[in-house]
């Protein structure tokens, strides 16, 4: 899923600043699962934008709402009759929700509250970690399921490079070696020479570097 | 095809070569590079120049090595991944071959978290183990990484690093001689502290026969203070500093520290020379390459081939 953060409040509280009603948008998928942007973190927030307004003697109105997806068509249609009565709407969806609620409603202005940061796994409660960046072409059949271009600091395909130490990437000692990890499993299935391979320079053009994706399916369009 | 370079010819005569490391300046004064340049002339076969090392920016290796090929120096490039895609690399290496540069050495880069630029985007579009093939196919088989034909093939001495001391050390020697097998004719390891971590990694190398297709140069660096060996243990990514050269060190009065620090490496040196498949070593010493004549006559090195 995809993993944000929310923005620090007194950021939020600037960008902000110019508008008196406000609506605070929610997202029920990834952002709610990451306890940064669901039913539950709409509330806290926008109380906590009244009561700053309150404390500095602005007169605001602060609204709450949330949807199922904001990166769906189909589910930004319910905001149709409302959205055009607010000042600004603080979305707290991941970035793609953040666009496309402004593409679909372009006279409303759309603000972001969360930094989107990565697609990962919930590791534990509270911990989150970054698995796939998208490169649109998987190799992890070749590196026992462990992504070299997401986990290896330096995205290397020959690794590991000649800072990692037991265990531990060079950037630092909490970050896992990818290719420690990779190494091992090779080791404990006795797949070593595929080690052994050279593995070519890889063609980015299917990940961010070629441009912006996109992805049609003929056979499901109406 | 021009003729060879200086480390190539020391090397396939047989004779140990010597190499040295040269930072270049953190600014646009070549007269920094012609001072450290003219120390080491003489005393070494062939000068590396780092490549914006651990991500600080500092002048270009390949300027800095144009300036060592006018001073009469055969220059070792040093090409990092970090900064470049395949497009700015292959262009420096036609470039590089143009100005008559003749060896290019082939790393990953540190990470830019080590830097001064820690805000900066990294490229890593090929590794180190990609540069060597992209390289080698350039010369030898006349072919970019497109498949597209190179008009005029760079005349490149091709060499990598490795960490003996980094992890997991059993993939350490399988992973030079897939640099040999990917186009390595030299290679210039990581600091030796730990000799005897070393001659293992050597035994593994010598075992798989990667001595015989790579030239193994010993990374040595003069250590002057207990301190300067504290930080590297503490602080530099892949670096064994064992506690026995710290105490040793730390045992020394302070004014002998630099003395002491000389005898070690010297000692090291010496220890290297009996070590078969070490064919010459690689002097680093950060900050302080005035002393690296003095080293060379001191292990017997003195005057070069
Ligand atoms: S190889 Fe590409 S698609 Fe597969 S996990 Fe890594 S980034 Fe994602
Ligand atoms: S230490 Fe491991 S994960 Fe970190 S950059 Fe090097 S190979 Fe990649």
């Amino acid at each position: 899923m995809i993993i944000a953060d929310r923005k620090p409040f007194d950021e939020i509280m600037s960008m902000l600043a110019p508008y008196r009603d406000i609506l605070v948008l929610g997202c029920n998928e990834c952002v709610t699962v990451c306890a940064v942007g669901g039913a539950k973190e709409v509330a806290i927030l926008a109380s906590q934008i009244r009561l700053r307004r309150t404390k500095d003697r602005i007169s605001s109105e602060v609204h709450e709402k949330t949807i199922e997806r904001q990166c769906d068509i189909e589910y930004l249609e319910e905001l149709k009759d409302t959205i055009g009565g607010y000042d600004a709407v603080l979305s707290l969806a991941c970035g793609c929700g953040v666009q496309f609620l402004g593409e679909r409603y372009t006279d409303v202005l759309v603000l972001p509250g969360v930094n989107t940061t990565f697609m990962g796994v919930t590791e534990r409660h509270g911990l989150w970690t970054e698995r796939c960046q998208g490169c649109g072409n998987c190799v992890l059949h070749r590196t026992m399921g462990i992504c070299p271009v997401t986990r290896c600091a330096k995205s290397i395909f020959n690794g590991p490079c000649g800072g990692s130490s037991e265990g531990r990437c060079e950037i630092d000692k909490d970050t896992p070696c990818a290719w420690h990890l990779i190494i091992e499993r090779y080791k404990k299935k006795g797949m070593m020479d595929m080690y052994m391979e050279i593995v070519s320079p890889k063609d980015w053009s299917t990940a961010r570097d070629g441009g912006p994706r996109k992805r049609q399916r003929e056979d499901m369009e109406i | 095809m021009t003729a060879q370079g200086n480390l190539k010819r020391v090397l396939q005569s047989g004779a140990f070569a010597v190499t040295a490391e040269c930072g270049p300046p953190r600014g646009a004064d070549p007269d920094m590079i012609r001072i450290k340049a003219k120390i080491l002339k003489g005393y070494v076969d062939s000068v590396n120049v780092t490549d914006n090392q651990t991500a600080v920016v500092r002048m270009s290796s390949f300027a800095s090595c144009v300036i060592l090929k006018d001073m009469g120096i055969d220059p070792v490039m040093q090409m990092v991944c970090r900064d470049r895609n395949r497009i700015a690399i292959q262009s420096d290496v036609l470039g590089a071959s143009a100005l008559g540069i003749k060896n290019i050495l082939c790393l990953s880069g540190d990470h830019q978290r080590f830097g001064d630029h820690k805000g900066a985007k990294n490229v890593f579009d090929i590794d180190s183990l990609q540069l060597i093939q992209c390289i080698r196919d350039m010369r030898d088989e006349g072919r970019f990484l497109s498949g597209e034909e190179v008009k005029g093939r760079p005349d490149i001495f091709i060499g990598c690093v490795e960490n003996p001391f980094a992890d997991p050390f059993e993939i350490r020697a399988m992973r030079l001689a897939k640099k040999a097998a990917a186009g390595a004719q030299f290679c210039q390891t990581q600091c030796i502290f730990n000799i005897e971590k070393f001659e293992r990694w050597m035994e593994m190398v010598r075992g798989l026969g990667v001595h015989e297709k790579v030239s193994i140069i010993a990374g040595i660096t003069p250590l002057k203070s207990v301190g300067m060996a504290n930080y590297m243990k503490r602080n530099v990514p892949g670096m064994d500093v064992p506690d026995k050269l710290i105490d040793r060190l730390r045992g020394t009065p302070k004014e002998k520290a630099p003395e002491e620090g000389i005898s070690i490496c010297v000692e090291t040196i010496d220890r290297l020379k009996g070590i078969k498949g070490v064919c010459g070593i690689h002097i680093m010493a950060i900050g302080w390459e005035e002393i690296i004549p003095e080293i060379v006559k001191s292990a017997g090195l003195y005057p070069r081939p």
